[in-house]
C-alpha cells in the first residue's frame, strides 16, 4: 500500500505544477537553500581559519597560500591539560547525570501512567507547579550551600535530575503500550517490578534512548550550574574552560605564554579560539548523525501529549 | 486487590474510601516507595524548599544569622527595584528581547517545515535535515564564541562587507545578534515537531486536493495548516509562557561591557546582584518579580487560547 501511494507523487514531478506553483516552489527552494548555506558557511570558515598562521589571519584573513597554513593552534590546544580535564569532567558529569536522571524520571513516570494509581492528581499538581514556579537563583544557591554541596559533583547531578517534562513524555509513551501486555503479565502472576523491568522497559527503548540523549547533550553543553556551584579549576567541565578562552578572552596560561609581545599573544589567542571551537564541538557533531533516528520518536511522543 | 474488595468495608462514606485507599497503598507500596519516592524527594528538596527561601526577598538577609534571624524589611527591596531607573530599562530589555525573539523565531521553524514538506526526494530531505539540526548540538558557549569570532573587526562578516565594525560593542546590534543566532541554532531543530505533524496529514486528503486541481496555497490552507494548527497553538502558548525566562546562558555569554545598554536583562541582573555582589535579599526579590510576571502571562495566555479554541488549552 505504501508503494502504490508513492507512485502518483512521482508522476506529479516539478513540471506538472502550474506556473504559479512553480514560482512558489522555486522561491521556497531558494529560501531553504540559503538557510542551509547560512549554516554551513560559518562552519567551513572556522575550520579553514583554524589552520592559518595567526599573523596572516589577523591581517589578510583566509588564504589558500598553503605556506601560511599551520596546525600550531591544534597542537597548542590539544597539549593543554586544562582542556583535557574539562573533557574528562564533562564526560563524567554528563554520563552520571544521564543515568541518575533517566532512572528517576522513568521510575516516576510508571505510577503516573497507571489509571488505578491513587494520588496521581496530587503528584501531578506537585510536579507541574514546578514547571512554572520556583524559588529562583539565590534560595536554590543557599540551599545547595546549606546542604554542603558547593564545589561538589552533587550540586551538578541532583537539582536538575528529575525532569517533569521528560516524565510526561515517558508517561505518554507508557500509556501507548497495549494494555494486553500488562493483563497477560498479571495473569502470569508477574509482580509490578517484573512487569516494569522485564516487559515494559524493553518495549520503551526508543523513548529511553531519546530522553537519555537529551539529558546527555543538555548537561554536556550547559555551563550555568557549574559556573555557580563549582569553584575548583580541577572540577570545571569543558564549557567553563571554553568560556574563559572564547568569551572572556583568557586563554589557558600555557597556551600563549611563550610569545614575546602582547600583540603576538593577542593574535595567537584569537587563532586558538578557532581550533578550540572545532576540537570541543567535534565529539557531539560526529556522534549526532548516529542518533538522529531517535529524534522523531521523541518529538512525536512529546507532540502526542500536547 | 480482589481479596481486599471481598472483605466488608468497615463503615460507609469517607471512612470507606480512606480504607480502600489504605488497602491500595499497602498492596502497591512499591509504586510509592520505589517508583515515586526518588522523584518526589528531589522535587521537595530542590524545588519546594527554595520556594520557602523566597522569604529572603522580604529580609535584609545576613548569611551568618540565617533567614529567620535576619531583619524583616517587608517590601523594601521591591520598592527599591521598582522605583530605580534601571527597573524599566531591564524590564524593557527583557521584554523586547523575548517578544522580538518570538516574532522572528516562532514562524521560522514552521516555514522550514512547510518547505521541507515540499521536497519529494526522501534522501535529499534527510540530508538537508541533517544540516539543519546540526547547530542544535553546538553549546551556547561555542555558539557565542562563533558569533564573537565572526563579528569581530577582523572576522568573516567584516571581511565580506569590507569594514571593521566591532558589532559586539554596539548596543543597537545586540538584539539582532541574539535573535539571528538563535534562529541559526534552533529553527531547524524546532521544525522537527511540525515536520512530524505534517507527515501525519492525511495522504488521501492531499491527493484528493491535488486531483481537484488545488494549487500549493490551496493545499496548504485546506490540508497542511489544519494538520499542524494544534501543534502551532501549543508551541505558541508555551513560548509566551516562557517570555520572561529568556535564556540567561546566552545573554550572559554575549554581553560585553559596552553593549549592556540592551543586553542587561532581568536574569543576568539577578545573577550579578545576588551572586557577584552578594545582595541576596534584593536579588531574590527581583527574581520573584520576574517569576510572578511569567506565571501571570502563562495563565492569561492559556485562558485566551481556551476561549478562541473552543475550550482547548493546555
Amino acid at each position: 500500500m505504501q508503494a502504490t501511494a508513492v507512485q502518483p507523487k512521482k508522476r506529479s514531478e516539478f513540471s506538472k505544477n502550474t506556473p504559479g506553483d512553480k514560482i512558489l516552489l522555486i522561491i521556497g527552494y531558494v529560501i531553504l537553500g540559503l538557510f542551509v548555506v547560512a549554516i554551513i558557511l560559518p562552519v567551513v570558515y572556522i575550520i579553514l581559519a583554524s589552520f592559518i598562521d595567526p599573523i596572516t589571519l589577523q591581517n589578510t584573513g583566509l588564504t589558500f597560500d598553503f605556506s601560511k597554513w599551520t596546525t600550531m593552534a591544534y597542537q597548542r590546544v590539544l597539549s593543554n591539560s586544562q582542556i583535557w580535564t574539562g573533557f574528562g569532567n564533562a564526560l563524567l558529569y554528563s554520563v552520571l547525570f544521564t543515568i541518575v536522571s533517566v532512572v528517576v524520571t522513568l521510575l516516576a513516570a510508571y505510577p503516573m501512567s497507571r489509571a488505578d494509581f491513587k494520588g496521581k492528581a496530587f503528584f501531578n499538581t506537585i510536579f507541574v507547579i514546578t514547571m512554572f514556579f520556583g524559588g529562583g537563583l539565590i534560595p536554590t544557591y543557599l540551599l545547595i550551600s546549606d546542604l554542603g554541596m558547593l564545589d561538589t559533583i552533587w550540586a551538578i547531578l541532583l537539582p536538575g535530575a528529575f525532569s517533569v517534562w521528560n516524565m510526561i513524555i515517558a508517561r505518554t509513551y507508557y500509556m501507548g503500550i497495549p494494555k494486553d501486555l500488562q493483563e497477560a503479565a498479571e495473569i502470569d502472576g508477574a509482580s509490578e517490578m517484573v512487569y516494569f523491568f522485564q516487559i515494559l522497559l524493553p518495549v520503551c527503548s526508543p523513548i529511553i534512548a531519546t530522553i537519555a540523549m537529551w539529558q546527555f547533550v543538555g548537561m554536556w553543553n550547559s555551563y550555568f550550574d557549574a559556573m555557580v556551584y563549582l569553584n575548583s579549576a580541577s572540577k570545571q567541565p569543558l564549557q567553563l574552560v571554553l568560556r574563559s578562552i572564547l568569551i572572556q578572552n583568557q586563554p589557558e596560561p600555557g597556551m600563549v605564554s611563550d610569545m614575546q609581545s602582547t600583540a603576538e599573544r593577542a593574535q595567537l589567542a584569537e587563532l586558538l579560539k578557532y581550533a578550540t571551537i572545532i576540537i570541543s564541538s567535534l565529539p557531539l557533531l560526529i556522534m549526532y548523525p548516529f542518533f538522529q533516528k531517535y529524534f522523531d520518536n521523541g518529538i512525536m511522543a512529546g507532540a502526542v501529549k500536547g | 486487590m480482589n481479596k481486599a474488595s471481598v472483605k466488608p468495608a468497615p463503615k460507609a462514606g469517607f471512612n470507606r474510601t480512606l480504607h480502600n485507599t489504605w488497602v491500595y497503598v499497602r498492596q502497591h507500596w512499591q509504586l510509592y516507595v520505589l517508583f515515586m519516592l526518588p522523584a518526589f524527594a528531589l522535587t521537595v528538596i530542590f524545588r519546594y524548599i527554595p520556594m520557602g527561601g523566597i522569604a529572603i526577598a522580604f529580609t535584609d538577609y545576613n548569611p551568618i544569622r540565617g533567614i529567620f534571624a535576619s531583619d524583616w524589611v517587608g517590601f523594601r527591596h521591591f520598592q527599591r527595584f521598582l522605583s530605580s531607573p534601571d527597573f524599566l530599562k531591564y524590564l524593557v530589555n527583557t521584554l523586547k528581547l523575548s517578544v522580538y525573539g518570538l516574532l522572528w523565531g516562532f514562524p521560522a521553524p514552521i516555514l522550514l517545515a512547510f518547505l521541507l514538506n515540499r521536497i519529494l526526494s526522501q534522501k535529499t530531505k534527510q540530508n538537508i535535515q541533517l544540516v539543519l539540526y546540526m547547530p542544535n548540538f553546538i553549546s551556547v558557549i561555542v555558539l557565542c564564541g562563533i558569533v564573537r569570532i565572526l563579528l569581530s573587526p577582523t572576522g568573516m562578516i567584516n571581511s565580506l562587507l569590507g569594514t571593521r565594525t566591532n558589532f559586539m560593542t554596539m548596543p543597537s546590534a545586540f538584539r539582532t545578534i541574539y535573535i539571528a543566532s538563535g534562529i541559526w541554532q534552533g529553527a531547524g531543530w524546532a521544525s522537527i515537531i511540525y515536520t512530524a505533524a505534517l507527515s501525519n496529514a492525511s495522504k488521501d486528503q492531499k491527493e484528493a486536493a491535488i486531483i481537484d486541481g488545488a494549487n500549493i496555497v490551496q493545499q496548504i490552507i485546506a490540508v497542511e495548516w489544519p494538520a499542524i494548527k494544534d501543534t502551532v497553538l501549543i508551541q505558541f502558548i508555551m513560548s509566551v509562557g516562557n517570555i520572561m525566562s529568556v535564556g540567561f546562558e546566552k545573554a550572559y555569554a554575549l554581553q560585553t561591557d559596552l553593549n549592556l545598554g540592551t543586553s542587561e536583562i532581568i536574569s543576568t541582573y539577578v545573577y550579578k546582584k545576588g551572586l557577584l555582589d552578594g545582595d541576596y535579599g534584593f536579588s531574590t526579590a527581583v527574581g520573584l518579580f520576574n517569576t510572578v510576571i511569567n506565571v501571570v502571562l502563562l495563565v492569561s495566555m492559556n485562558a485566551i487560547v481556551k476561549k478562541m479554541n473552543e475550550g482547548k488549552g493546555i
